[in-house]
């Protein structure tokens, strides 16, 4: 028997848990529903209202564009750096490399406020606060981590003579890059790309401190809603977000389950 | 792309040219992450004026002290209810036949990928005084009054442990399905109880694995911002707020970028500590 027993109090607990942990993210739906003026679930009847209020509001249409194109145009760029630097590290494979790839987690742990404070005080000499290509040099940097770290595991995958084979063919370095390497780790570049996306898409705190005047992105807007006046609409905006995160969290199952390998 | 000539078969690339393809994000890296925490590392020993006047403010100001206080008691309850609440999930992942334990992991990850921002957002709205929360204890008559849940420590504990939660479970789970489970029926058949043969016998085995979550939930733990900022209403001030407030409202800069560094060096150096018992990047998703 490879499995051991746990008692039946012990699994309810377990279930009682795990239901905390999936499901209160849900309840801004009801609640972006309601017919109340206040965060409350529906009182009488379900209403549209706020869902009406929200999409004849241009400020939240304004927040959904910038969010999108920054998320969209720092992901491309995270994922070019980040795939280049994945696959150069893996093949010098020296210990200079190695502690590029170890610098390249950084952004993850060093906490965001720090980054925050940094960021501004260089902005402000570069006059780049509340600038665009300030905001996607920021996240594109901030989301290079999940390209480094997805495309590194699925190059750790790749069979090494592989590249021999093509370049003992007489492949350049740059053909045997386009056209044996980059092939195999689409999968990884992929993942990578969502999970940059994401971490662009839900970003606050660096665009609190660099967005200026002109950036309120949708994280942004929200933050400024929830501090202010917390108005149903942003429970609508709250259900969009989840239902969009969702969508992509699918696609990147998919992705996983259509992987060739184990 | 290179031509043939360029590159005459049997040419042996050099290094060089795969450090030309790692430089474009290796620049990036050094110009706009490592040379921002370089500036503010030495702003916090620069502003107002050189010395260590700023970091004598972490034995001296009262404020400062309240600040960290409250964080590290926290960071500490955080970690806590989370290895407590981790573990048993964990326990039941581990016993779960195979379709149970996707489901449940389903469950562990799926928090993982709504946003801070939504979840806190959620919370407010779940224990504010006019809240589902509320509302069903007193249909219930349980309370008369509806209960202060949020915008005071109670609600800020709530939002972290939801937020911490998965990286307890994800690493206790990875330690616990490396252990041997009959070594626990071996135990049992030598006449342990099934209480004695847990806490003698897996109990000490989960230790590397409640160790890792510990230590990394509580460095997590200390940097939060959004979720006390939200859930505490601006009653319970942990260092990032606290930073924050410095830099926007008063333009203390060498006060928050103090906060700041000492906040980076704790996080760095609980890092690099667990590094040396388990796979730091592992935890990061590696």
């Amino acid at each position: 028997m490879n499995r051991h027993h746990a008692t039946g109090i012990v699994m309810a607990f377990a279930w009682m848990v795990l239901g905390f942990l999936a499901l209160p993210a849900f309840a801004v739906v009801p609640i972006s529903f309601t017919d109340t003026r206040y965060l409350a679930m529906p009182d009488e009847h379900w209403s549209l209202q706020h869902w009406r209020a929200f999409l004849s509001n241009r400020e939240w249409h304004d927040s959904i564009w910038q969010s999108l194109w920054i998320a969209c145009v720092s992901t491309l760029g995270a994922v070019v750096a980040g795939t280049l630097c994945a696959i150069g590290c893996w093949r010098a494979s020296s210990r200079w490399s190695e502690r590029v790839r170890t610098a390249m987690i950084l952004p993850m742990a060093v906490p965001t406020i720090v980054y925050a404070l940094g960021i501004y005080r260089l902005y402000v000499d570069l006059d780049l606060v509340g600038s665009a290509i300030g905001i996607v040099f920021a996240h594109t940097v901030t989301g290079l981590p999940y390209v480094v770290l997805t495309v590194s595991a699925s190059l750790a995958n790749i069979d090494p003579r592989l590249e021999q084979a093509a370049r003992g063919l007489g492949a350049s370095v740059g053909q045997t890059l386009r056209w044996v390497i980059v092939p195999n780790v689409v999968p990884g570049i992929l993942s990578g790309a969502i999970f940059a996306f994401i971490h662009s898409w839900d970003e606050l705190i660096v665009v609190i401190f660099i967005g200026g005047r002109a950036f309120f992105t949708l994280p942004r807007r929200m933050w400024d809603g929830i501090n202010d006046n917390l108005d149903p609409v942003i429970a609508v905006v709250a259900t969009g977000m989840i239902l969009f995160t969702l969508l992509v969290l699918s696609a990147e199952l998919a992705l996983r389950a259509r992987r060739p390998r184990s | 792309m290179p031509s043939q000539s360029d590159t005459p078969t049997g040419w042996r690339p050099r290094h060089g040219v795969y450090w030309l393809i790692i430089m474009p994000a290796l620049a990036m890296l050094v110009l706009l992450y490592l040379v921002p925490l370089a500036d503010v590392l030495v702003t916090s020993v620069t502003d107002p004026k050189p010395g260590l006047d700023n970091f004598l403010l972490l034995f001296t100001s009262t404020s400062v002290q309240k600040t960290l206080l409250t964080t590290l008691r926290i960071a500490a309850l955080t970690t806590f209810v989370a290895l407590l609440l981790g573990y048993v999930v964990a326990y039941a992942m581990r016993a779960a036949n195979s379709s149970q334990q996707r489901l449940m992991l389903f469950c562990v990850l799926l928090p993982f990928w709504i946003s801070v921002l939504v979840r806190s957002f959620a919370w407010i709205a779940l224990l504010s005084s006019r809240g589902p929360v509320n509302a069903g204890l007193m249909a219930w008559g349980l309370i008369d009054e509806p209960l202060p849940l949020v915008r005071n420590e109670t609600g800020v504990l709530i939002g972290m442990v939801h937020v911490m939660l998965p990286y307890a479970v994800l690493t206790l789970y990875a330690n616990m399905r490396g252990i041997d489970v009959r070594l626990v029926a071996a135990a049992r058949s030598l006449g342990a109880s099934r209480f004695q043969a847990f806490r003698m016998v897996f109990l000490p085995l989960t230790r590397p694995g409640l160790i890792g979550a510990g230590t990394l939930v509580f460095i997590l733990s200390l940097g939060f911002y959004v979720t006390p900022a939200l859930l505490g209403g601006g009653k319970v001030l942990m260092i990032a707020e606290y930073v924050a407030v410095q830099i926007n409202d008063t333009l203390r800069w060498g006060l928050g970028t103090m906060l700041a560094t000492t906040l980076m060096l704790s996080v760095l150096a609980a890092l690099w500590a667990l590094s040396r018992v388990l796979d730091v990047k592992r935890l990061f998703g590696a």
